[in-house]
């Protein structure tokens, strides 16, 4: 009898953390494919298009996720395939300074105005 | 002064807007990806098509200097458009041909070839699709050429053609 409790305990648990080691690994792959960009539905995340591409590519960071890959190295290896066109939180790099840079300077410029109208309102 | 800065400002303004928009006039619109060459092959176990049998990439990718991988399927009209240049290519002793056979009913599969002639060495199975990403593929058909040092340096996406195979050559030389 005690055998037997400790089996049904034992299949609970292992039960319990399979799920919750299965729903980590789905909520990183939704995670990550919302951040990339499908290539055969331009304009649709690969979460959301369901087209073959992306339906693979689901599967392939599932794969991944499982093998122990981190969301950095799963959207470093896809970048090495497809370029950095498809995430869409794109990198600082010579290509994306002025994505990155004009806002940075839109916001200084504004500030730089406003300062000068504050001061000389004072003067 | 302050009208005249105003005025500059403007002119700036739109000659971005312009400068941006021009540029979008030339482009298509649609993004090819911007492959790098040299990559690495990437690492898999499949299915052989006809025996049925576990292969994996180390087997299949010996004993030549070139290796052309096809992605192909019954179902893609394409695909039968560039049979004859990959039937070509198969009588060329430098490289192997393979076939990677994509989302396909293997029964569908073999009728294809049995049809057409079947140019591949060896034709392994991407029941899911995910080889076909490994490998930096985002359609069908689609080919690559691997060296034989286990790089990928060539890309073609869509069918091949009669200019494929004079860059083929040209590159194999």
């Amino acid at each position: 009898m005690k055998f037997l409790r400790f089996v049904i305990v034992l299949v609970l648990l292992l039960n319990y953390f399979s799920i919750t080691y299965a729903n980590k690994n789905d909520e990183l792959t939704i995670k990550i494919s919302k951040n990339l960009r499908c290539l055969i539905c331009q304009g649709q995340s690969i979460y959301d298009s369901q087209s073959d591409f992306a339906i693979s590519m689901k599967l392939l960071i599932n794969k991944k996720i499982d093998e122990g890959l981190s969301e950095k190295e799963i959207y470093k290896i896809l970048i090495e395939k497809y370029g950095e066109w498809i995430v869409y939180d794109t990198r600082f790099n010579k290509n994306t300074f002025i994505l990155w840079g004009l806002p940075v300077l839109l916001f200084f410029l504004g500030g730089a105005i406003i300062l000068k109208k504050l001061v000389f309102r004072k003067i | 002064m302050k009208n005249k800065f105003l005025i500059i400002l403007l002119i700036f303004f739109l000659s971005f807007c312009f400068f941006v928009l021009y540029k979008s006039l030339n482009s298509s619109g649609i993004y090819v990806p911007e492959k790098k060459e040299a990559r690495d092959l990437p690492e898999f176990v499949s299915t052989e098509l006809f025996s049925n049998k576990k292969i994996s990439s180390k087997e299949i990718f010996r004993g030549s200097n070139f290796y052309i991988l096809n992605i192909w399927a019954s179902w893609c009209a394409p695909c039968r458009a560039e049979h004859p240049q990959l039937i070509e290519l198969s009588k060329n002793s430098s490289i192997k041909v393979i076939g990677l056979n994509y989302k396909d009913n293997p029964k569908n599969a073999k009728k294809f070839l049995n049809e057409l002639g079947n140019p591949f060495s060896t034709t392994i199975v991407d029941t899911n699709g995910i080889i076909s990403i490994e490998f930096g593929g985002y359609g069908i058909p689609e080919t690559f050429l691997i060296n034989k040092d286990k790089k990928i340096i060539k890309s073609f996406i869509g069918n091949l053609t009669r200019d494929s195979l004079k860059e083929i050559s040209l590159i194999i030389k």
